[in-house]
């Protein structure tokens, strides 16, 4: 299903990607995140933070398309869809893992720390990045990253 | 459990409100506003970027690589673009000092530029072609480019 039939001659970057597959592997993510909120300050919910943070992890290195979500999406829910209107630019959804990979790694590491309380706050601060990214296609790093640049730049 | 319910319940909340509030704000076109920042010389910083201004207007586009909604500003700008506007399309991350002058926060961000070179409209977020329409009238009001003779 990898092998695309294109729609004419378009203007988009070489290796794009169908920008419906980000969206839908947010909404997976975050349903997993809601769920790591209700379990609340547990072991439980460290082991099924960890889970998410490692499904990042081949997000933020090869790009969306390598995580299981993407697999899922390309499996089940694409071969139901129209082809996209147009393909979009990986890079941005790459850097959105990358951000969920920080977040959800950072409770990860506070968790087994000790500090169990960390869990379902990062777990929420992820839950709301991934839910707007899934329901308005938001991007919060994205929308994050030239202030944060801005600010290095300052500093420097 | 009665707790953590709340606390979803909660983010679900704040997940809707941040939605919506930034969806209406997507390209929402600013007039004036942005006229007291920095309507300097828009037409040396073009120069300088090696781009050359529209006779009637200039879309200067604000982008960056981690961001999808440029790239679909960037295609209804260009649509846009003819011989009497300009689209410039400047990645932010490589003028750092250009973005903190124009006070530019995110990307994309669009400043109209009108053919004097002054800023006369800039929007934030991807734009519809709607909203380019209407930021290209409050550069320059849709009378005829080869003049009044009506």
């Amino acid at each position: 299903m990898t092998s695309t039939d294109r729609p004419g001659p378009q203007t988009a970057p070489p290796a794009g990607i169908d920008p419906r597959g980000p969206r839908v592997g947010a909404g997976i993510t975050a349903v997993l995140l809601a769920v790591v909120v209700l379990i609340g300050p547990r072991t439980e919910a460290l082991v099924l933070l960890a889970v998410v943070a490692l499904s990042f992890l081949p997000g933020a290195l090869v790009g969306t398309h390598a995580t299981w979500q993407g697999l899922l999406f390309r499996v089940l829910v694409r071969p139901r869809l129209g082809p996209p209107e147009h393909l979009e630019d990986p890079r941005p959804p790459r850097f959105a893992q990358l951000v969920g990979l920080v977040v959800t790694g950072t409770g990860v590491a506070l968790g087994l720390g000790g500090v169990l309380a960390a869990v379902p706050w990062a777990a929420g601060i992820a839950f709301l990045a991934a839910a707007l990214n899934a329901t308005v296609g938001l991007c919060l790093g994205c929308e994050l990253y030239l202030l944060g640049r801005r600010f290095r730049g300052a500093r420097v | 459990m009665a707790q953590q319910t709340a606390v979803l319940v909660a983010l679900v909340v704040l997940t809707a409100a941040v939605a919506l509030v930034w969806r209406r704000r997507q390209g929402q076109v600013r007039v004036g506003a942005a006229r007291a920042v920095a309507s300097t010389a828009w037409h040396e910083d073009l120069a300088a970027l090696g781009a050359a201004p529209g006779a009637r207007a200039t879309f200067l586009q604000f982008s960056a690589p981690v961001c999808a909604a440029c790239r679909s500003t960037a295609r209804t700008l260009a649509a846009l673009a003819g011989p009497d506007v300009a689209h410039v399309e400047v990645d932010a991350t490589e003028h750092l000092d250009l973005v903190r002058r124009a006070q530019v926060l995110r990307t994309p961000t669009v400043i109209v530029l009108d053919a004097a070179g002054a800023e006369v409209a800039r929007a934030s977020g991807a734009m519809t072609p709607d909203q380019a329409r209407a930021a290209l009238d409050a550069a320059a009001p849709t009378d005829l480019p080869s003049g009044r003779n009506a």
